[in-house]
C-alpha cells in the first residue's frame, strides 16, 4: 500500500499540479492512488463509467477509437507529465475512447466520485482543478481539429 | 560554378538526365539529376529551389533536398500532386528534364551557429529542410542542441524513414516523429506535430527554429514555439506560392509586398507574421 505522502510527492512533481496550493493538493491526494500497467494492458474501455482521471508519471498511453468492422485507430499518445480522461467532469460520465498502455506505464489515478464530492464542498478546489483542465481540453480540441483537417493528406485523394 | 552561371537567359533551362529514381512513398519519389553537358559543380544553399521543367507539360519549383557539401549531382524529392508532378512521377532513368536555378533565400544556417536548433516539419516539408540538417550535422560542434520534430499522416507516410532512424540513433540529436493516426502496431507518438514542442528540451532564449510544412501546420507549430517562449524573430518559415519566372519578373508569387521566389521562400517569421494570418494574400 502506497503512503499518502508518496502520492503527495507524485502530485506535486506532476506539471498538472504546478503552483497549486499545498493544502488543496493534500485534499486531492486523498482521492488519489498509484497504478501500474504492463505494455498492452487496457486502462479503460470506451463506454465504461468514467470513474477516474489519470496523470502519467512514466510510460505512454495510447488513446484509441474503435470503428465497428475496423482495426482500432490510435488517435493520440499521452506521455509523462500529461493527463488524460476528462469524461469524469462531463455527464453522463462515460469514457469516450479506449486507453491502453503502450509500454510499462505508471499513473496516478484520481477517484472521480471522491473529487466531485470535494469540489462541490470546496469551490476553490473545484476552481483550481477546472483552471487546469480547461486548457488541456482546449489544447486537445485544437489538436483534434488539425488532425481532422488531414493537412498531410494527398490533394488527389481529397479532390 | 553555380547553375545560374551556365546560361545567361534566366528563363532558359539546362538539360539534366535522370541518373537514379528512388520511390520514397506511394506518391513521393526522389530524382538524382546529372547535367547532360557533363558539368558537375552545382553549389546551392540549404532551402533553395530549382525550377524543374517537364517538356510539354510545365515547370514547377522544387527544393533541392540533397547534401550541399556534395554538389556534383542535384537531388529533388517530389510529391505527385497534380499535372506536372504526375508527369514527373512517370519518368524513367535516363529521361531528360529541364532545370534552372538555384533560386531563393536559404535557411540562414550560418547565422544560427551557437544556438539550439529546433526543426519542425511535416510530410514533404522534410525535403527542403534536409540540406539544412546535413549542414548542421556536418558542422555539429558549432550548434547547441539539435531537435528535429517531424509529423506524417500515418506510419506509412514517413519520408526518409531510414535516415530519420539513423539521426535518431545519434547521441547529439533529438529526433521525435509523430503521426496523425495509426494502427496498434505503431508504438511511436500519435498526435499532431506541434504537440511535440512542449515535450522537447531546448533553451528558448537561445534557439533558432526552422518550420516547413502545410501553412496550417506551420501556424500551429509557431503558436507552440511562442508558448515555449521562442519569439517570432527566432523562427524561420518556408513559404509556398505558385511560381512562373522564379526570378522576380512576373509577380506570380507575390506575397504581401514580397515575392516568394526572390525574397523567400525562407522568411524570418516576424517579417511576414502580419500577412501570414491574412486569409487571402
Ligand atoms: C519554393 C518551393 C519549393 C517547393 N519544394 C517542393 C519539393 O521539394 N517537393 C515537392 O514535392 N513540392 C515542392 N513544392 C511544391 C510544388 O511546386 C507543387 O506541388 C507543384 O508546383 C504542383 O504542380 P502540379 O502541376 O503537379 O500540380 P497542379 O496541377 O498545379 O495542382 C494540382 C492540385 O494540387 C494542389 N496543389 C498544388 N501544389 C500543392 C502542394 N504543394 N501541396 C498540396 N496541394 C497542392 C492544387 O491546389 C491542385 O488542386 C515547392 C513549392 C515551392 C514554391
Ligand atoms: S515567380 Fe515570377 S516573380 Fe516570383
Amino acid at each position: 500500500m502506497v503512503k499518502i505522502s508518496n502520492l503527495d510527492k507524485s502530485l506535486s512533481e506532476h506539471p498538472f499540479f504546478e503552483d497549486m496550493d499545498a493544502e488543496i493538493q493534500k485534499i486531492i491526494a486523498g482521492c488519489a492512488r498509484n497504478e501500474r500497467y504492463e505494455a498492452d494492458a487496457i486502462i479503460h474501455h470506451e463506454g465504461d463509467k468514467a470513474d477516474r482521471f489519470y496523470l502519467v508519471r512514466g510510460g505512454v498511453v495510447s488513446i484509441e477509437l474503435h470503428v465497428p468492422g475496423h482495426e482500432p485507430v490510435v488517435m493520440d499518445s499521452v506521455h509523462e507529465g500529461e493527463v488524460f480522461g476528462w469524461s469524469w467532469i462531463i455527464p453522463p460520465y462515460r469514457n469516450t475512447y479506449d486507453a491502453r498502455a503502450v509500454k510499462l506505464t505508471r499513473l496516478v489515478s484520481l477517484d472521480a466520485k471522491c473529487l466531485r464530492k470535494k469540489m462541490k464542498k470546496n469551490h476553490e478546489l473545484g476552481y483550481e482543478l477546472l483552471k487546469r483542465f480547461i486548457p488541456v481540453m482546449a489544447h486537445r480540441l485544437s489538436a483534434s481539429r488539425l488532425q481532422i483537417l488531414d493537412v498531410f493528406g494527398s490533394p488527389k485523394q481529397k479532390s | 560554378m553555380s547553375i545560374q552561371a551556365i546560361n545567361t537567359d534566366p528563363m532558359l533551362p539546362d538539360l539534366f538526365q535522370i541518373e537514379h529514381i528512388r520511390r520514397e512513398l506511394s506518391d513521393t519519389f526522389t530524382l538524382t539529376l546529372a547535367a547532360q553537358d557533363g558539368k558537375t559543380d552545382f553549389q546551392f544553399q540549404p532551402g533553395q529551389f530549382n525550377m524543374l521543367y517537364q517538356f510539354g507539360v510545365g515547370e514547377v519549383p522544387i527544393s533541392i533536398s540533397g547534401d550541399p557539401a556534395r554538389s556534383d549531382r542535384l537531388i529533388h524529392t517530389i510529391r505527385d500532386v497534380g499535372s506536372v508532378t504526375s508527369a514527373m512521377a512517370k519518368l524513367a532513368k535516363g529521361d531528360v528534364i529541364g532545370l534552372r536555378g538555384p533560386y531563393g533565400k536559404p535557411w540562414p544556417v550560418e547565422d544560427m551557429e551557437g544556438q539550439d536548433i529546433v526543426i519542425i516539419t511535416g510530410g514533404i516539408g522534410l525535403a527542403p529542410l534536409r540540406p539544412a540538417i546535413y549542414h548542421i550535422l556536418a558542422n555539429r560542434k558549432k550548434y547547441g542542441k539539435v531537435v528535429l520534430l517531424y509529423g506524417a499522416r500515418t506510419p506509412g507516410d514517413i519520408l526518409y524513414r531510414k535516415e530519420l532512424e539513423k539521426w535518431r540513433g545519434r547521441f547529439d540529436m533529438c529526433v521525435e516523429v509523430t503521426v496523425d493516426n495509426a494502427g496498434r502496431e505503431w508504438s511511436g507518438n500519435v498526435g499532431v506535430v506541434p504537440n511535440l514542442v512542449s515535450r522537447a528540451r531546448f533553451d528558448p532564449l537561445h534557439t533558432s527554429a526552422m518550420v516547413c510544412g502545410p501553412e496550417i501546420m506551420m501556424h500551429y507549430a509557431i503558436k507552440a514555439l511562442n508558448s515555449a517562449d521562442v519569439a517570432n524573430d527566432q523562427i524561420y518559415v518556408s513559404m509556398e506560392r505558385n511560381m512562373k519566372c522564379a526570378v522576380g519578373f512576373c509577380g506570380h508569387c507575390q506575397y504581401g509586398h514580397n515575392f516568394v521566389c526572390k525574397d523567400g521562400p525562407v522568411f524570418r517569421f516576424d517579417r511576414i507574421s502580419k500577412i501570414f494570418s491574412v486569409r487571402e494574400v
